[in-house]
């Protein structure tokens, strides 16, 4: 069944999908798909590729919505579906809390009622195992002035955090997440972001997200997992492949490198925070977080500035030792692509052939990336 | 007789319409034409094939008589058997609408969360579809009160046990002298009508809201 792309390095996997399954029927183009990856235990998982590339029929598959021709899906040790062995979990004995992209409130009850629904029919042990209380889900997602409406009163936001809190709820083993904001507006979506950050912090839950939107995987990811047209593209930790110049991925206008990063100090009289990634040191504009806390940056590859020799008298206060590992040229956008590794990451830069030719930039040159401070974003962790 | 026909009738249409809207059975097709029969055979029809099924000598008459002792023709549970088998379609109609109005998203929602088959009618479908199940009943009940064809074939018209009101009324008019009584009979048949209208409408409509929809 196609390559195993095991992600991370030596730890516990728990999600292992793999199936294949072919559209026979059905609007658009036959389409065969053939999915194979295995992903760590921790964190959350994000599927990301281009609407209709087959991720949204993963989450069926591993919720047992869906019925693969061929299949063998585990989580955590605990086999939910094996075509060989002729096991197949129907999707109420999965315990994976589903949210939907259309949030499927239940219409005759009103919010407490469905956020009770799954919470009433979980299994005796979880709920002795440490639940996921209802009061916990109510305040975490803020639902406390929502919990005697309906859900037709509601606004898309509220109702996709409802949804949530009833997925959560039902003590899932895993929270899998089908385009949650796709149908939501720019401010919707701004709106309901922070909750699913709050979430992935506080509860030990692995989560399953799928997106074809780019600023939601930067904010969310832990694991990426790329599908292009029913297979597995890639599957790694995020800044392992959001640093990658030969993925698809960096031929996006808005690539960007994502690094986890931890905050040092405050400088009040310069107005700028010292933040740690990738064994360097980033100056950004004064933060709002206490030293020690994790963020991660983004750091658009086209506002990323190269250097054969250290500058002086220049505004950036960035500059970044580390090593040319890969060059990809564009030659349809008469650009090139510059991969630079550091501990464990690496920055992308987009700068044109030329500047490639006279810094004579090849696969293990030493250069300096530039980046403006005000050019790095910030994400709470 | 009307309400007994509509609770033994109602389950079985809500069973049917169920297998109907879900079910990919193959009998699917003939079940349906089966189930709207009725409604397209003249009521004589119905009622004289109900007599060769279910009479004394009848495959299930037979049977029903030997094994419980229960006989069907000329009684009143026999008339309500007759308005049931008429009324069957309306409901049929009616529930079925409703059950097929319901996203089946919403009952993978519940999968989902854990919820088994029967515990997912019980708390999803039935009552989403309960508008439609509710304007079915109240239009069965009605139909049954103006039952005639059928049920003076099967259960014959005996004052007091299987006469519905159109047979008092056909009866009232046979007799001299009989119009008072055929009008007083009409204009309950005419208020019990329109009140049973309305009130499936109004039901309905409350419903509805009540789910949201």
């Amino acid at each position: 069944m196609g390559r195993a792309a095991a992600a991370g390095t030596g730890r516990a996997v728990t999600l292992s999908v793999a199936f294949r399954h072919a559209f026979a029927s059905g609007p658009g183009p036959r389409m065969d798909i053939d999915i194979d990856f295995s992903v760590p235990e921790v964190g959350t998982t994000v599927l990301f590729g281009r609407s209709g590339c087959g991720k949204s029929t993963t989450v069926n598959a591993v919720a047992g919505l869906l019925r693969p021709a061929q299949c063998r899906i585990a989580l955590g040790g605990r086999v939910l579906a094996d075509t060989r062995a002729g096991i197949f979990l129907p999707p109420e004995r999965r315990r994976i809390g589903l949210v939907f992209q259309d949030a499927r409130l239940f219409p005759h009850m009103s919010v407490e009622g469905n956020l009770r629904y799954g919470l009433r029919r979980a299994p005796a042990e979880a709920i002795r195992a440490g639940a996921i209380r209802f009061d916990e889900v109510v305040d975490l997602l803020g639902l406390a002035a929502l919990l005697v409406r309906r859900p037709h009163s509601l606004s898309g936001g509220e109702r996709q955090r409802v949804a949530i809190g009833r997925a959560l709820l039902s003590q899932p083993l895993l929270l899998a997440m089908d385009e949650p904001l796709a149908n939501l507006d720019a401010q919707r979506k701004a709106e309901i972001l922070p909750y699913l950050a709050r979430l992935r912090r506080a509860l030990s839950l692995p989560i399953l997200y799928v997106t074809h939107a780019l600023d939601e995987v930067a904010r969310l990811a832990d694991t990426l997992v790329l599908i292009r047209a029913g297979h597995v593209l890639d599957a790694g930790p995020l800044p392992a492949l959001l640093g990658r110049a030969d993925l698809p991925l960096a031929q996006r206008d808005d690539a960007a490198a994502v690094l986890a990063a931890q905050v040092v100090s405050h400088d009040t009289t310069r107005q700028l925070s010292e933040l740690a990634a990738a064994g360097r040191r980033l100056l950004v504009p004064l933060l709002d977080a206490p030293p020690g806390s994790a963020v991660r940056v983004r750091i658009p590859a086209r506002e990323v500035i190269l250097a054969a020799e250290e500058p002086r008298g220049i505004s950036v206060h960035n500059v970044i030792a580390g090593t040319v590992r890969a060059v990809v040229t564009d030659p349809v956008r008469h650009a090139a692509l510059v991969e630079v590794a550091l501990e464990g990451a690496a920055l992308l830069a987009r700068v044109t052939p030329d500047a490639v030719a006279r810094l004579r930039l090849s696969p293990g040159a030493a250069v300096l990336a530039l980046v403006k401070s005000m050019a790095i974003e910030v994400l709470a962790d | 007789m009307a309400a007994r026909a509509v609770g033994f009738g109602l389950p079985v249409a809500l069973a049917a319409s169920w297998l109907l809207a879900h079910g990919r059975l193959p009998g699917r097709f003939l079940l349906n034409a089966l189930a709207h029969l009725p409604l397209v055979l003249p009521p004589v029809v119905t009622g004289w094939l109900l007599l060769l099924v279910f009479g004394v000598r009848g495959p299930i008459g037979a049977w029903l008589h030997s094994a419980f002792g229960i006989r069907l023709v000329f009684t009143t549970a026999g008339a309500s058997l007759a308005c049931a088998v008429m009324v069957f379609p309306l409901m049929l109609r009616a529930i079925r609408q409703s059950l097929e109005a319901i996203d089946p998203g919403m009952e993978q929602a519940a999968r989902s969360l854990g919820a088994g088959p029967l515990d997912r009618f019980l708390t999803i479908t039935l009552p989403l579809a309960a508008p439609g199940v509710l304007v079915g009943a109240i239009t069965g009940f009605v139909a049954s009160l103006g039952e005639f064809g059928a049920v003076i074939t099967f259960a014959a018209s005996i004052p007091g046990q299987t006469q519905t009101l159109p047979l008092a009324i056909y009866a009232a008019l046979q007799s001299p002298g009989g119009e008072t009584v055929a009008a007083r009979l009409s204009l309950v048949s005419v208020v019990m009508a329109v009140t049973g209208l309305l009130a499936a409408e109004w039901a309905g409509r409350r419903l509805r809201e009540r789910v949201g929809l």
